[in-house]
């Protein structure tokens, strides 16, 4: 298994307008933020091998990565649409890579886009498989609130802590002109924001979103080639606890301790080489699950780590600095890939972090279910 | 163990899963007001939800049992958005983790609670009817 490797890296990466996309289907979402990261990258639909598509939530059609092939009007050799919920996003580079590792393609689309607030989000407030509905479970805060109040037991974590969490990814959304909610919260807005599900209020929740997000994946030696820089793939792991929420082991753990692991690993990296994170922050206590589980804080440190501003810009560890799910968009975790990438290029303007060299990515699906890691950096390296 | 239909739970009927042979048992069990999950014979392991093999050992060996069914909060939330209309004359009202005796956790509403409930608070199931064959498992405190 230790034979030479390619690099990989991400050459593109493209967006639609988020929040209400009125008038644009679910196809279209994926096809424009497509042909963005195409065009990002100085590349056409005619240099496509491969495309690949998280299912919109919303409807979760079947074969979907063909049907966005033909509305690309490509014929790829590789399509796919992986199930993994928000963790997606990193596994579909990792079956990417595969690919072009095994020689058959090089240039590969990896995309998502959706519609729910326009069109139906009737997937968002659904009961919670067969015995949910007659519980009262319904909805997917209600969900991730119960594992929020078993974190908040087993480790102490507080609401004020989660709404430092909530109040640091909106500080940096309003740097974002892109971003759906930018203007900035108190922690009165917090603390008076209606109840949803205790102890969630209204801003522990990322808003249900419009939007598509893509990028390009391809080896370094075409990467070169290309119009801007490439970023490479330095590490990438995935880790699922995959059981129903209420009945795993521990209800307030996640994939990211043993996906950490792997990404880590893979790149030879530690917690001290990253500069900066975009965190799968689809409710405010995910974050702070994450960054323990990872390392970069002792288990029940991640939301002093966040009440301290060590997260904010300018802070030992910029987290989420697009305004992440909460406040950028709610879209499941694509646009932090894009977002991941443009500060690694310095493309992000007032909301730059200083030099970074490496970026970590952070994606999970489900109800803390699945769970994928990826490091990306400036600096060339092949996966160990 | 009580049995509870002082609360009207009319219209509830719609709420619940669809019944097939390997469930029946589970739903005929609180119809008649007793909680029944399924044993293993080989490993001795309760589990629930039901399955033709033992989720522990993998052996086809399950059959249902009476059980008490008690057991302690291991989480639990206070819904105060409507999803649903039927849940709107509870309102907020708690939705629980229960860590059962046995060994499986369920998911419950607890319904009409006096005071607030904590995180290892022992519970005991309050079966709820919705009509003369159906009734579905909801936990109330030990102390209430």
């Amino acid at each position: 298994m230790k034979n030479k490797r390619q690099r990989y890296c991400i050459v593109g990466v493209g967006n639609t307008a988020y929040g209400r996309t009125p008038g644009l289907s679910q196809t279209a979402l994926n096809v424009l933020a497509i042909r963005a990261a195409l065009e990002d990258a100085g590349l056409t639909t005619k240099d496509l091998h491969g495309v690949l598509t998280k299912a919109p939530t919303s409807t979760f059609p079947r074969l979907w990565a063909p049907q966005i092939a033909e509305a690309l009007r490509v014929q790829p050799n590789i399509v796919g649409t992986l199930d993994q919920a928000g963790a997606t996003n990193i596994g579909l580079i990792q079956y990417a890579i595969s690919c072009i590792e095994l020689g058959q393609g090089e240039v590969v689309a990896i995309a998502y886009g959706d519609n729910p607030r326009t069109g139906t989000r009737e997937n968002y407030a659904r009961a919670r498989g067969g015995d949910g509905a007659v519980a009262g479970l319904f909805g997917t805060p209600s969900s991730y609130a119960l594992a929020a109040r078993r974190r908040m037991h087993e480790y102490g974590s507080t609401k004020t802590q989660l709404a430092h969490v909530a109040m640091t990814h909106r500080h940096h959304a309003s740097l974002n002109p892109n971003a759906v909610y930018q203007t900035p919260i108190t922690i009165d807005d917090y603390m008076n924001a209606r109840w949803v599900a205790e102890p969630f209020g209204l801003l522990d929740c990322c808003p249900v979103s419009d939007g598509g997000a893509a990028y390009i994946v391809t080896t370094e030696a075409r990467a070169k080639e290309l119009k801007k820089a490439p970023i490479y793939l330095r590490g990438i792991g995935q880790s699922h606890p995959s059981w129903e929420f209420f009945r795993r082991p521990d209800l307030a753990a996640s994939g990211a301790a043993e996906s950490g692991r792997l990404c880590f690993a893979s790149a030879g990296m530690s917690t001290a080489d990253v500069d900066f994170c975009e965190i799968y922050d689809c409710f405010t206590i995910v974050p702070i699950i994450t960054l323990e589980e990872y390392g970069f804080v002792p288990r029940g440190k991640g939301g002093a780590f966040y009440q301290d501003g060590h997260t904010r810009l300018g802070g030992k560890l910029p987290c989420n600095t697009s305004g992440g799910l909460l406040s950028e968009t709610g879209m499941p975790g694509t646009q932090l890939v894009c977002e991941a990438v443009r500060q690694l290029r310095g493309e992000c303007g007032v909301r730059q972090v200083k030099n970074p060299t490496v970026g970590l990515v952070s994606q999970q699906g489900g109800i803390l279910t699945t769970h994928a890691t990826m490091l990306l950096s400036v600096e060339g390296g092949q996966l160990q | 163990m009580n049995t509870i239909s002082t609360l009207n739970f009319e219209g509830f009927g719609e709420l619940f899963p669809e019944i097939t042979g390997l469930t029946q048992p589970f739903w005929d069990g609180l119809a008649q007001g007793e909680v029944r999950l399924q044993k293993c014979a080989a490993c001795g392991t309760h589990q629930y939800p039901a399955e033709s093999f033992c989720y522990a050992c993998g052996a086809q060996a399950m059959s249902w049992v009476k059980v008490a069914g008690e057991g302690t909060v291991y989480s639990f939330i206070v819904v105060h958005q409507v999803y649903h209309k039927l849940f709107k004359a509870f309102m907020p009202y708690t939705v629980a983790i229960v860590q059962m005796d046995e060994g499986p956790r369920m998911l419950s509403a607890m319904l009409g609670l006096q005071k607030p409930i904590a995180i290892g608070d022992r519970v005991k199931p309050c079966i709820r009817v919705v009509d003369n064959e159906r009734a579905f498992l909801t936990y109330v405190p030990v102390n209430q």
